[in-house]
Parts: C-alpha cells; structure tokens; sequence
C-alpha cells in the first residue's frame, strides 16, 4: 500500500487534512477576501451574526468585522504553529540526536539541562519569557518553541540510543563512516516517523498557546489573532456571544482538524499497524 | 344621607391614608442607626495613611479615618469639615480658619489647632508633593494664634487656596503620633488614627478591612452605621457577582467594567449616580509627544483631533460613561470656558491640515502606547490606531505593563499614549500641570510629559493663579484654554463619569463632590 492510502484508510484524518487545508487556503487568500485591514472599523459596532449581509459573522464594539478577523488571525496561528514547531524541532533533535548518539557525559549533561526546562510548566515559562522580550510575532514564536522542544529532545534521544546498536550502523562504523555522517545519513532518517507525528501535534499545542497568550493580553498587538478577539470579546459575552464564539469555534476546528492528522500520519507511519483498518 | 356617609367614609378613609404614607415617607426620610456597610477596595490599598499615599482606594478607605478642615459639594461649593468657618482676607493673604470643638483623635487625645499647624508645616510639606508645591510657593507662615484657630499666611495672592483642603490634598494628621518620628516609617501607619467617624478594627490582607463605629465622633448621634466592610475582590467579574449576590452593597466608579455598570444599573432595587465626582472630574486625554516629529507640528496634533469621533470613543468603547471633552478644564470645575478651538470629527479637514503642513504621513510610524488599566483602554488604543492609520500614518501599539507604562511616560519615552488625571477643582491645582513649562521635569508621570512650552500660557496660568478676584482669574484661564485648544497641547478625549452603584436602602451615600471619599457619617441603612 502506498503511503497516502494508508493514511486515507483513517476517515477522520483526510476530514483533518480537508479543515486545515480550508484554513490556509483562508489564510492565504485573506487580503484579497478582505482587503482592508481587520483593525479598521468597517461596519456599526456589536451588529450581531447575519444582521447585516455584508458582515456574516457580524462586527464588534468598534465595528470591525468578525470574519476578516477570523481571516488574518489563521494567518497568525498557523504561522506561530508551524514556525515555532521547526524551531523547536531543529533544537531537540540536535540536542536528543548528540545525547542519544555519544552517550556518557555528553548525554547527562544535555539530558540534566533538557529536564531544567522540564520541570517549569511550559505555559509560565512562555508567559514570562513573552513579558520579558516585550510581546512580537517573533518572541512569541521564540518563546513557544523554547518551551516546546523538551519532549522532542527525549524522543530523538530514545531513537538514537536503540538505533545505535543495530547492524546497520555498527556496519557503517566499521566502514569508517564519521559520527556526524552515520547520525544524519544513517540514524535520522529511520526516527523521522516518530519526530514528524511529534511534530504535527506540536502545532496544535503551539496554536493554543500563543491564543492563551493573546487571550491574556500577551500577544503583539499589532496582529490580529483568534485569542486576542476571545480576549477582548470575553468581558461581553453575555451582550455580544458572537464576538468571542467564531474564534472560539476556529481554534477549536484548527485544532481539531491537526490532531486528526498527526494521528492518521501516526496510523501510516507506524509498521506495527499496518493492515490496520482505520 | 347614605350617600352622603359613604363619601364621608370615603373621604375619611383617604385622609387615613394619606396619613399613614405620609408616616411611611417620614420614617423613610429619618435615619435609623445601625447596620453594616458592604463595599469593594480596589485594589487593595498599601496603607490607610491618606497623608502618604493618595490613590484611589486608600483615599477611599482612609476617608473614613482621616478627615481634612474643608470639604466641597457637587457644585464645588466649599463646605465645613474639621473647619466649622474660614475668613479669607480682602487682600487674599490671610486665610483664617476656626476648628470645630470637642474632635477627638481615636486614641481618645483631643484634637487641637497645634494638630493643623503640624501638618501645614511638618508633616504635608515633607511628605505630600501637592502640597509641598502649594507651601512652598505661596506659603508664608501657618500659626495658631489663639485655641481652635489657625491661620495661614501667603506671600502673594492664590485663588485656588480655599480648594487646597480637600482630603486628599489636607488629610490633618495626629501631632502626638507623628511628630519627631520618619513619617514613612512610623508604625502608627499600620494603625491609623485620625478624626473620623470610623475606626479601623482589622485589617486581613486580602480578604478584607474591617472598620467600626467611632463613638467618640464630633458630629452628636453619628455616624449611624455601627460598621464598614471593604472586601477585597482582585477579578472584576467576580465583584459584579458579589453586588448582584448582596454580598457587596455600593461598587465605586471602576469596581467593575463598563459593560457591567449597564447590567447591574438594570437590577431592581439599584440606584446608580455619576455624582460625587465633580472635585476631581478625571479628564482622558491623548498625549502627543510634541518632542517628536512628526507631532511637533501643530498642525499633525490638530488632524489627529479631527480624525478622532469622541462620541463614537464615549458611546462605543467606555459604554456611554462619559462626555467629550471641549477643553483642558473639565465642564464639572471652575473655570471652565465654552470659548475654545473646536474639533468635530472631520477626515477631509484632517487630511487638509496634512497636506497644508506638508506632512508625508506614509514617512512615518508612530508609536502608541495603551494605558495598561484594561480591556476598555485597549480597545481605546486599537480605535486610535484606525484612525490615525486612516491619515496615512503607520501606528505600532506597545503593550506595556503598568510599571512600564509609568517609566516610559517619566523617561519621554514615548510617541502617542494616555492618561487621565483628577483636576481637584480648581485649574491651579489639577490642569496647569500639565502645562506649565517649569513642570517639565522627568520623573513623574503626571506633569507636563509632551513638553509643550508656550511663555504666553505660562504668563497666563501663573495670572490666573495669583489673581485675587475670581474675575480675574476665569478671563486668564479663559484665555489660556483658547490657546491651548488651539495648539492640541494635550488631546482631550471625554471627561470620565464614574458611577456609583448602591442599593436603595443605602441612604445619604453621596452627598459631595468628593463622593465616596467623605466621611460616611451621615450614611443609614432603611430597614
């Protein structure tokens, strides 16, 4: 079976695959659906949904309009997602592939500082490194894969450690292969199943920080982001439920529809389960 | 003759009953002692010591502990405090005023002119920079000639001086406790003792401080409360709970939210009022940094106040709590002139005044920076940046927290941001502030921050202070306000209503300009 009917055997993977392509297309297209900016006031404040044809997910208490909102706030989403998640992929499996391939002190030194930025739950972490750094797209992105690379670390360096004693790479080592080359060429390429499914859920969980940030006013306030309108929304929820339901609605559907992909990528990639129904 | 007993009946039976309302309104109207008063602190407040410390909800606690000679109703008219009279003379250099008789401290020492004396001279002018100013300037000598008087000499004319003994500028402070001590550090700042018709009981840290009865008080047969409560709730949500459970039964303008005010005013049984505010009638404002180009051309600071709709800021971001602001002088205080340059909401006019400057708006990127006290002024910022961008400018808001808020305002540091400051009646004391070139100075986030200088205002606000005839005074101010509406020293906004929220069997709780903050003494409970 070829890779994608594996992964198409998992319905709700490819209903995944269906919602997030719909989202980045949003993304994509948002300045040519919206061409004015979300933070301009385009409409009557608080028009409620489908109240005014022109604004079907109606306005809030400026006046400006829930849908382009939605629209430029996926952009920020998927973009904090899947940039901070690289990030934190380059960083652990550099430091999960060195600790798991050399072993010995290297290995205690690399895992005693992993289990430094363990032990700090990773949502006050991100928190106060965003309030230090001053809240940019770009410390944002920073902080969320600074507190998110830890448990990739410990994976890569599970790989690495069983891998290390197989034939396949004592053979390269008795052909003279380099540490460096046998680590990329060799060992890399068979965890890459594992860091990828890893992956696709960390930019869920990456989605769901930077709207916890944003919801609490640590966002960069020049980007409109799907936490930032549940955040200023919230204090109105009883007056006005839409302002905060439509982005409450897409970071849930985001995140949803990446979940289901990690684990339909999860169901193909695993050997174990192949031949497995979906 | 049936007929006629039965109108007889009639009419006897409606006379009966006009009787009895009329007992009900009268029992309605005379207060009952007794009770217990529910409020919120918010935040909670550092101390109690009102002559240290003057935010809001120490000012509003210890307003029942401390007490000033004057006090000034809802139309600033100047009342009797600790002060029962007061004689300015003709020259307006000798201001003499006679203490009640029989006050007492809470410790049970009697409270003397000695007292006033200590904190004219001693204790305000160290520790108080309003009134360190005031002394310091106008002040000549402050002496008790004889018992139960004091009298203060200046050494040229003031025509603020009578506005100068509101409580948060004059708390009177005990002599016998504080004098030859570090007022900072006295630890009677744990425990305050003043005159007031409260005495503090318990104070729990984070829970709440608990205030009883004086039985000692001044005032024969009051305060009626036997005991006040302010509970310390840190989530705006959960106040508004509170009132809405009973738990609480006043909440003080900035207790909860705007959207809040207009839920809670709904509920049966609750009476709001903006009053009681009028002393210190906060004005918002925007802050141009007159320093930096391109807001150092007029002319940008006037397009800027064209292309902000205020009614639409008033109506759609602070909940119609408030008014738009014309001029520097709130309409609620003295002086207040009609006679000011206008700036209706007018993108073509704002675009014009562009153009004429030859400003490139494109060119530049302003940096604005959001007063961090919540949700609403977030969304003040948010609104301000749409306009702005509307001109052509790039607007880049900075989040900042409070502290950095403060810093950065103290440093210059900054392009556009907000504040709001209380005007305490009287321009000379809460306006000219922000003008006066001599307040440029770096280090406190309430002066003259944008650096706007103009020798001319600086004549006429000093003019207007030293002037001895309120005349005299209103035509400088009123002149002094044209200019400065002219040149967008400052970008007023709208002028704050803060509402006070209580329950109807709360009665006589507002009843001056200062509002919550006046002592409490003649608050009842209806049963």
């Amino acid at each position: 079976m070829t890779f994608f009917r594996r992964y198409a055997q998992h319905y709700g993977a490819l209903v995944g695959l269906a919602i997030l392509g719909m989202v980045l297309l949003l993304a994509l297209l948002a300045p040519l659906i919206y061409p004015v900016s979300p933070w301009q006031g385009v409409g009557e404040p608080l028009l409620g949904p489908f109240e005014d044809p022109a604004f079907p997910l109606g306005t809030d208490m400026l006046g400006r309009d829930i849908a382009a909102g939605l629209a430029y706030g996926a952009r920020v989403s998927l973009l904090i997602g899947v940039v901070s998640t690289a990030v934190a992929v380059v960083i652990g499996v550099s430091i999960g592939a060195l600790a798991g391939f050399y072993g010995g002190r290297i290995d205690d030194l690399l895992m005693r500082f992993t289990e430094f930025f363990q032990t700090i739950p990773a949502f006050a972490m991100a928190i106060v490194l965003v309030a230090i750094f001053n809240p940019t797209i770009t410390s944002i992105t920073l902080a969320i894969a600074i507190v998110s690379w830890p448990p990739v670390a410990r994976l890569v360096r599970g790989e690495f450690m069983s891998l290390r004693s197989r034939e396949f790479v004592q053979a390269a080592v008795v052909v003279g292969q380099s540490g460096p080359r046998i680590m990329l060429t060799q060992i890399l390429p068979n965890t890459l199943s594992p860091i990828i499914v890893t992956a696709s859920l960390m930019v869920a969980t990456a989605i769901l920080t930077e709207s916890s940030l944003s919801f609490l006013g640590l966002g960069d306030r020049n980007m409109m982001s799907w936490g930032f309108m549940i955040g200023a929304a919230r204090t109105m929820l009883r007056e006005a439920w839409w302002m905060s339901v439509f982005p409450g609605v897409a970071i849930l559907v985001t995140v949803l529809a990446i979940n289901l992909i990690g684990e339909g990528l999860n169901d193909a990639m695993n050997p174990h389960l192949r031949g497995r129904k979906g | 003759m049936k007929k006629i007993s039965r109108l007889a009946l009639g009419l006897a039976g409606l006379v009966g009953l006009a009787a009895i309302t009329g007992v009900q309104a009268e029992e309605a109207k005379t207060p009952v002692a007794g009770g217990t008063l529910n409020m919120i602190a918010q935040p909670e407040p550092p101390i109690l010591m009102v002559g240290l410390n003057t935010q809001g909800p120490t000012l509003y606690v210890g307003g029942q502990i401390y007490q000033s000679l004057l006090t000034y109703g809802t139309g600033l008219e100047v009342l009797p405090s600790l002060a029962k009279a007061w004689d300015v003379s003709e020259d307006g250099l000798t201001y003499t005023f006679t203490l009640q008789d029989n006050v007492k401290w809470h410790d049970g020492q009697p409270f003397t002119a000695e007292d006033v004396v200590f904190t004219a001279d001693k204790f305000l002018r160290e520790a108080h920079p309003r009134w360190r100013y005031i002394a310091n300037t106008y002040v000549e000598s402050i002496a008790s000639p004889a018992p139960g008087k004091v009298v203060f000499q200046l050494k040229k004319p003031f025509s603020a001086f009578l506005y100068a003994f509101e409580l948060s500028s004059f708390p009177v402070v005990p002599k016998h406790i504080y004098e030859g001590t570090d007022y900072r550090t006295n630890p009677a700042n744990q425990t305050p003792i003043g005159t007031g018709p409260f005495k503090l009981e318990e104070w729990k840290r984070g829970s709440y401080i608990h205030l009883v009865k004086n039985e000692d008080y001044w005032k024969p047969g009051q305060p009626y409360l036997d005991e006040l409560y302010f509970r310390i709730i840190p989530d705006a949500a959960s106040r508004a709970v509170a009132f809405e459970k009973g738990a609480v039964d006043v909440l003080r303008g900035g207790d909860v939210e705007g959207f809040a005010v207009r839920r809670l005013a709904k509920l049966d049984g609750v009476e709001t009022t903006t009053a009681g505010w009028e002393m210190y009638s906060p004005v918002v404002f925007l802050q141009m940094n007159t320093r930096k180009a391109p807001l150092d051309e007029k002319r940008v600071r006037q397009a800027v106040m064209h292309a902000l709709d205020r009614e639409f800021i008033v109506k759609n971001v602070f909940f119609g709590l408030g008014k738009p602001a014309t001029s520097p002088v709130a309409s609620t205080t003295r002086f207040h002139s009609q006679d000011v340059a206008a700036y209706p909401f007018d993108m073509a006019k704002a675009k014009a005044l562009l153009d004429e400057a030859g400003v490139k708006p494109a060119e530049h990127t302003v940096r604005l920076m959001p007063i961090p006290y919540g949700s609403q002024w977030d969304r003040l910022a948010e609104y301000v940046k749409q306009q702005v961008e509307q001109l052509g400018f790039k607007v880049s808001i900075q989040g900042v927290d409070p502290g950095g808020w403060s810093q950065a305002l103290s440093e210059w540091d900054f392009d556009m941001t907000f504040n709001f400051t209380y005007q305490y009646g009287d321009p000379a004391l809460g306006v000219a502030r922000h003008y006066l070139s001599a307040n440029i100075i770096k280090g406190t986030p309430f002066g003259n921050n944008q650096g706007y200088s103009n020798p001319k205002v600086d004549e006429l606000l000093l003019a207007g202070a030293s002037a001895v005839s309120a005349e005299d005074a209103a035509k400088a101010y009123a002149e002094a306000q044209k200019i400065l509406t002219e040149e967008v020293a400052l970008g007023w906004l709208y002028e704050m209503h803060n509402v006070t929220i209580s329950r109807e069997k709360v009665r006589n709780l507002v009843t001056t300009g200062i509002g919550l903050n006046e002592a409490m003494d003649e608050v009842w409970l209806a049963q």
